[in-house]
């Protein structure tokens, strides 16, 4: 029997042990798991090394799991949005570090990590100061850097629909990243609007096979990001904290 | 009200050459019918809206959609559907989304047609530097523009052609960070248009009432004037008060 099912976003968090790396989906708030990141802020891992294309916004999400001091490490393409309101101040006083990363390449490292690939060669980046340091190779004519590619303890991500296989469809636009940390992780964590019975998903429509998930937790009414930091929430504070948290079906 | 007025009266005075839509616009007519195009943030995004009728022109955007539409209006306004600054958008009929690494390969991989970008400093070999001015107090941010100017066929800028202080942004070597080498094809900016050849950089066209030699002027490296310059009108400005 296969079913990966989850009671719980605390349940599916409970095994992210200080020091993990992780990739978080999303762009800006697109396709966040924000539930997925609140349980994990409850259950308090740090020292994390994360891997997402923005840093949050506003102070709930991973806004929130930055300033509530769990990561110690950012992997991202663009680090400060119109309400970036926690990274920039930590990383101007030291106190997280920040690898900045083109976009694409980031996808790409994320993808052949999965795929078992542990380097790749791309243009991009050749000549500026994101190439200082790597190894330049020429192939017909051209210089190519070389990448290396990205693994992760977890990943946590959002998808629209599942199966208790794991087989994944995502929304229009929040699909971004998910499909390529999916594979990249030893375990995969995602929390779905919609769980479905086997088969109801056309095998034709699956976007992620399911080999690539290990654990599904049902949220059918997911907080959008964008709304908590314009009524002002902040998470984990108590209050808000309760509202915050409204969203999550327990199965 | 003082402040106002006074604003008004600055922008009044040095008006001179194409606005931003204006430059939009004429960029807009380069754009060919059957094009895939990724439109940047800020002018650039007003290229769409200038494309002439008649032809079909679909825009990508890097996080996951091809043949991104208007803004949504209230009913249509979904979250998940945004574009590469985060603003709502919608899908139009025949639009695709996929993943991000799909989406990085149709740009790395040569298979949009052309991207429309800012600028800080552009240089006489086609270098651009449009990401960061290398302050060590800044939040360094480059998102996909290094992935755009390597792999997308044409790249063409819209920039101002000075900066607000009136320093020259198109130059014979960029002082800034770099987004790229030689990768530049043509420069719209308030005064012309300019294109990055091998020779160096050769003035094709020129905003109404601007000359060649105010152009050069206001530039940090040497212009060449094509046989065929368009020149859109006759007026001497030179005398004219630039900020």
């Amino acid at each position: 029997m296969i079913d990966k099912r989850i009671a719980s976003c605390a349940n599916a968090v409970a095994n992210i042990k200080d020091g993990d790396t992780l990739m978080i989906g999303g762009f800006g708030e697109a396709g966040s798991p924000i539930e997925l990141i609140h349980a994990l802020i409850d259950h308090g891992a740090k020292n994390l090394t994360v891997i997402n294309n923005n840093t949050g916004s506003g102070r709930v999400g991973l806004a929130a799991l930055i300033e509530n001091g769990q990561v110690a490490k950012m992997i991202c393409s663009y680090p400060r949005t119109a309400n970036s309101l926690v990274f920039p101040e930590l990383y101007r006083s030291g106190k997280i570090e920040l690898e900045l990363v083109p976009q694409g390449t980031l996808a790409e490292r994320i993808r052949a990590g999965g795929a078992g690939i542990p380097a790749f060669f791309t243009k991009t980046s050749v000549g500026t100061p994101l190439a200082e340091g790597k190894e330049l190779r020429n192939f017909e004519g051209e210089n190519y850097v070389m990448e290396r590619s990205l693994k992760a303890d977890f990943s946590l991500i959002k998808a629209k629909q599942a199966d208790r296989y794991g087989n994944l469809t995502f929304n229009k636009t929040a699909r971004n990243f998910a499909p390529n940390m999916a594979m990249a992780a030893k375990n995969t964590l995602v929390q779905v609007n919609e769980i479905v019975e086997l088969g109801d998903i056309d095998p034709e429509n699956v976007i992620t096979p399911g080999i690539f998930v290990n654990a599904l937790i049902e949220v059918t009414q997911p907080q959008q990001e964008s709304q908590l930091v314009q009524n002002g929430m902040s998470y984990p504070e108590i209050n808000s904290a309760k509202k915050i948290n409204q969203g999550v079906k327990e199965v | 009200m003082i402040q106002i007025t006074k604003k008004h009266d600055i922008e009044t005075v040095t008006r001179i050459g194409w606005s931003r839509e204006q430059m939009a616009q004429r960029c807009a007519q380069d754009i060919e019918d059957g094009s895939y195009v990724n439109l940047g943030i800020g002018i650039p995004e007003k290229v769409a809206q200038y494309v002439p009728d008649g032809r079909e022109v679909i825009y990508h955007t890097e996080n996951g959609l091809l043949g991104m539409g208007n803004s949504p209006s209230a009913d249509e306004l979904d979250p998940d559907l945004i574009n590469a600054g985060k603003k709502p958008v919608t899908a139009i009929a025949g639009a695709s989304y996929f993943h991000h690494g799909d989406s990085f390969a149709m740009i790395r991989g040569n298979h949009i047609d052309v991207c429309v970008l800012g600028a800080m400093q552009v240089s006489q070999a086609g270098d651009l530097a449009n990401w960061s001015t290398g302050d060590a107090d800044a939040i360094p941010a480059v998102g996909g523009a290094m992935d755009l100017v390597a792999g997308v066929k044409t790249i063409f800028i819209i920039t101002q052609h000075t900066t607000k202080t009136g320093s020259a942004k198109i130059l014979t070597k960029c002082t800034f960070p770099l987004t790229g080498q030689k990768v530049v094809n043509r420069i719209y900016t308030d005064l012309c248009v300019i294109d990055v050849t091998s020779k160096g950089l050769v003035l094709i066209e020129l905003a109404p009432g601007i000359s060649f030699e105010y152009v050069q002027k206001r530039t940090g490296a040497t212009l060449y004037s094509a046989a065929s310059l368009t020149t859109n009108a006759a007026e001497n400005t030179s005398n004219k008060a630039q900020s």
